[in-house]
């Protein structure tokens, strides 16, 4: 298993409030890790900066050895990071079909003229965009509803549709901002299968925030703590469950 | 710098000044209505416009001096404004920005040619309500209009700066512009508001149409569609919402005007007042004393 | 479900419909049935259906606020006409330069300004469409303020016709490709278009480039027409004309802004007998469109899919969900 994600001394300053600083974690290939950490710890943050929303005020993030700090989130994401949303984002008006076509853009190869002109490529490779996303859509058991608008799915079928949509740009690491939020217990638990699932049949790479301690201490197989934007324990989840400082920071200050 | 260079480029600044002051009182308008309401009330031009003919009417048939003329055209005006504002705009509180835009359009050509139709297309000569005097500073000169101009100017604009600062209902409207739904929350009537500003805003801009109407004599019912659009920019310019950067925009504009017009040629001057737009918007579109904002992820 | 064949049916079908269309409408005009006066709305009209078609994609479809739509149209109709009257060039040629110099500066402008988003880039577009207006009048070679007179009347039914039928071609395909859907994406949401790889500002200033290539054609057209370029015809008030026959239409629609800017060809003329109150009257329909029908005629939807529904629903729903 190789070294797929690492991040040298990381840190984001917004005006003078360090939001994430000396952020430094690794992630190896086929891993399932977890990002946990109070409200306002600066995870999202941290998602942001890998993610390249924001550019680090110090550090470097190298993705596959890679240098990746200073790029631009599309540029990112094309080369193999892909991510959903805590509040989700997906193209509200379009139905389903088209939410997930528009991902599997970066991977066709027609010119403009060839579009246009609807000439050369453009038929062959619409058809496979067309193919893949149907079956990408069968695979999260969302083909009933292909031709509905994204923004009148149920919450939960939105929750899949923007991790299906994610994965249609073909990621090697994909980031998760809180997918079981606003889920009830049973939703989280298929979510939980779901997460597993994905890892083998897409082999993948995850990395995801939650809140939902039983998801993350039950599919994790490393966590990540963080507390004022700082890392404050890291290790197997069993012993994050025993580690007084994480309890601290979850409980302590409240008493 | 050679003398009488000197003395144009300070007859270009004072002249700048009248004229910026004009634009200035017209874009307090613009960013008070932008500030509540989001909304860039197009037709605000035409309401400067209003205001000339109401100040040609009260002088020409009512026989009465400027300051009635003044005074009579900011209420005339104001009322105005609250009317357009609840027809017009309020149905649209929560409609997307185009059709807001396209409501303030067809408003805007619904008072020019409304104008056009009951008073004629043709240009009206302003009566002389000043005294024709120019004082001679050296070189420079200044016209008694001028003076009257920057005055009254200036007067209107500490009234408003008390009315937001010290008042309620500038209180009510400070909050309004931050958080409208929060403001609503607080039992803020926000109708309420939004009237008030319509009729401040149209207020100074029938008070600035009078000034006009004195200072080039000429009125007509297309006159309000550049004076608009410049004091427009200046309002972007200072700052869109934020009522000193209207004041500041307005001036700046009037005077980069005036020594375009005086140094190169005045065909230039609508493009140097567009370029100034682009510039500042590629530079510091929230203006020049505006804040910058990002959106969340 | 297989795409393409279905596109191809689609477009055959919409083919046949535009020869069929445009034998009937040439054989009235060489009849003269029709009057000199309708005449001119029709060609009018194709114009302006170019123009709302091209606007639409960067307003509607890359939800781009842009308000300089008769600056690009205005450098189209100059560029154009220089082609042709200095240098002989034939027409067809004569109009592709012009769409390209249009399409050229609309990358010059777009590059800077798509950065802005919502009324600042509408403002910053609108004072661009201004520059370019206020340019050609300080530039005594093109006639300056009394415009460019002389320019040999080149343009027939025939052309606007098929410069139309092809700007809607072209257009449709491009909405339904990657690229079309990256403007899309912009629209709809910009930061998860980034996130799904997409490179939002080529995007927009793609649509931007060629939608100002459309309006460049469309100045061309028209100022081959009416053998005069002035800048008067090319104000922002004209900007706005274009986009409120898209926003008549229906923002985002394609079939929306072919019937937005027939409509008010067609109003404008009706309303032409009557010189006094034309303009009062055509202010007030567009504040009662903008209260009681804000989202237009077609809402963001296209004409072939509200068939499509319509038919669904008259099978019973049956088909639902299923690829037809």
């Amino acid at each position: 298993m190789g070294r797929l994600l690492e991040t040298v001394e990381l840190s984001k300053s917004f005006g003078g409030i360090k939001a994430v600083q000396n952020f430094i974690i690794h992630i190896d290939q086929g891993e399932v890790i977890g990002l946990i950490g109070p409200n306002g710890a600066g995870k999202t943050t941290a998602f942001n900066l890998l993610t390249g929303v924001y550019k680090p005020t110090t550090g470097q993030i190298l993705f596959e050895g890679k240098d990746i700090s200073g790029k631009k989130p599309y540029q990112i994401t094309a080369m193999g990071i892909a991510r959903t949303f805590q509040n989700i984002r997906l193209f509200g008006e379009l139905s389903v079909l088209e939410n997930v076509k528009i991902a599997f853009t970066m991977h066709s190869n027609y010119s403009f003229p060839e579009a246009i002109l609807r000439l050369g490529r453009y038929g062959k490779e619409e058809q496979i965009i067309d193919n893949r996303a149907r079956e990408l859509l069968t695979m999260f058991k969302l083909e009933h509803v292909t031709d509905e608008q994204a923004k009148n799915l149920p919450y939960g079928q939105q929750r899949r549709l923007e991790i299906a949509r994610a994965l249609a740009t073909e990621p090697r690491l994909l980031l998760l901002d809180e997918p079981a939020a606003g889920m009830n217990p049973q939703e989280t638990q298929e979510l939980m299968e779901m997460i597993r699932w994905i890892r083998d049949q897409f082999k993948l790479t995850i990395l995801l925030i939650e809140h939902d301690m039983a998801l993350v201490m039950n599919i994790c197989e490393r966590i990540y703590v963080l507390d004022y934007g700082k890392i404050l324990a890291e290790g197997v989840p069993a012993d994050i469950k025993n580690n007084p400082a994480v309890i601290k920071a979850y409980l302590g200050t409240e008493e | 710098m050679d003398n009488g260079i000197l003395a144009q480029f300070i007859q270009q600044i004072i002249n700048g000044v009248s004229l910026g002051s004009i634009y200035a009182l017209i874009a307090l308008g613009y960013t008070m209505v932008y500030g509540i309401m989001r909304l860039i009330n197009f037709a605000h031009g035409d309401i400067y416009m209003l205001g000339a003919y109401v100040g040609f009417f009260v002088t020409t048939q009512l026989k009465l001096g400027f300051f009635p003329a003044l005074i009579l055209a900011m209420i005339a005006i104001a009322a105005i404004g609250v009317v357009v504002e609840k027809l017009a705009y309020k149905p649209l509180r929560h409609s997307s920005k185009i059709s807001i835009l396209i409501t303030a359009i067809g408003v805007s050509l619904f008072i020019e040619y409304t104008t056009m139709y009951f008073l004629s297309p043709q240009p009206r000569t302003f009566p002389p309500v000043l005294p024709n005097q120019v004082f001679h500073l050296g070189s420079v000169m200044i016209s008694f209009q001028q003076i009257v101009i920057l005055a009254s100017t200036v007067v209107l604009m500490l009234m408003l700066w008390y009315i937001v600062q010290y008042t309620k209902m500038g209180k009510a409207m400070r909050a309004v512009s931050y958080d409208t739904d929060a403001a609503l929350l607080m039992g803020i009537n926000v109708d309420h508001v939004i009237s008030f500003t319509f009729a401040v805003g149209s207020g100074l801009a029938g008070a600035a149409g009078v000034l006009v109407g004195i200072y080039y004599n000429t009125i007509d019912p297309l006159m309000g569609i550049m004076p608009g659009l410049k004091a427009f920019i200046a309002a972007v310019l200072g700052g869109i919402g934020i009522i000193p950067g209207a004041m500041m925009g307005g001036i700046i504009l009037g005077v980069v005007e005036a020594l375009v017009s005086g140094f190169l040629s005045s065909t230039f001057r609508d493009a140097a007042a567009f370029g100034i737009l682009i510039i500042i918007l590629l530079i510091k579109p929230t203006g020049l004393l505006g804040k910058n904002e990002t959106e969340k992820v | 479900m297989n795409v393409m064949k279905t596109m191809r049916r689609y477009d055959l079908a919409l083919l046949a419909l535009s020869v069929v269309t445009y034998l009937i409408f040439s054989f009235l005009i060489d009849e003269r049935v029709i009057s000199s006066f309708w005449r001119l709305q029709i060609v009018l009209m194709c114009i302006n259906v170019i123009l709302a078609a091209s606007l639409n994609l960067i307003n509607g479809i890359t939800g781009q606020f842009s308000l300089g739509h008769a600056g690009f149209m205005a450098v189209g109709a100059y560029v154009s006409a220089v082609m042709t009257m200095w240098y002989d060039l034939p027409f067809g040629l004569a109009l592709l330069i012009g769409g390209l110099a249009a399409a050229f500066i609309g990358i010059i402008i777009g590059i800077p300004t798509l950065r802005l988003d919502g009324d600042y880039l509408a403002i910053a577009t609108l004072g661009m469409g201004e520059i370019i207006r206020i340019t050609i009048l300080n530039i005594p070679a093109v006639g300056g303020a009394s415009g460019l007179t002389g320019i040999p009347r080149l343009t027939d039914f025939t052309w606007v016709f098929w410069a139309m039928i092809i700007t809607l071609f072209f257009i449709k395909n491009m909405v339904n490709s990657t690229f079309g859907r990256s403007c899309i994406s912009v629209r709809e949401n910009a930061i998860a278009a980034t996130a799904m790889g997409i490179n939002t500002t080529y995007a927009k200033v793609l649509a931007f480039a060629v939608g100002a290539l459309f309006a460049g054609v469309a100045g061309g057209l028209f100022s081959h027409y009416f053998s005069i370029a002035h800048p008067s015809s090319f104000t922002f008030l004209n900007s706005f004309n274009y986009l409120t026959m898209v926003v008549l239409g229906g923002l985002g629609s394609m079939s929306g802004a072919i019937v937005g800017a027939t409509l008010l060809t067609f109003i404008t003329a009706a309303l032409a007998d009557y010189p006094e109150i034309r303009m009062i009257i055509y202010a007030l329909c567009l504040i009662l469109l903008m209260i009681f029908r804000p989202q237009g005629v077609f809402g963001n939807q296209e004409f072939s899919l509200l068939l499509q529904r319509l038919m669904k629903r008259r099978k019973g729903g049956k088909g639902n969900g299923q690829a037809s």
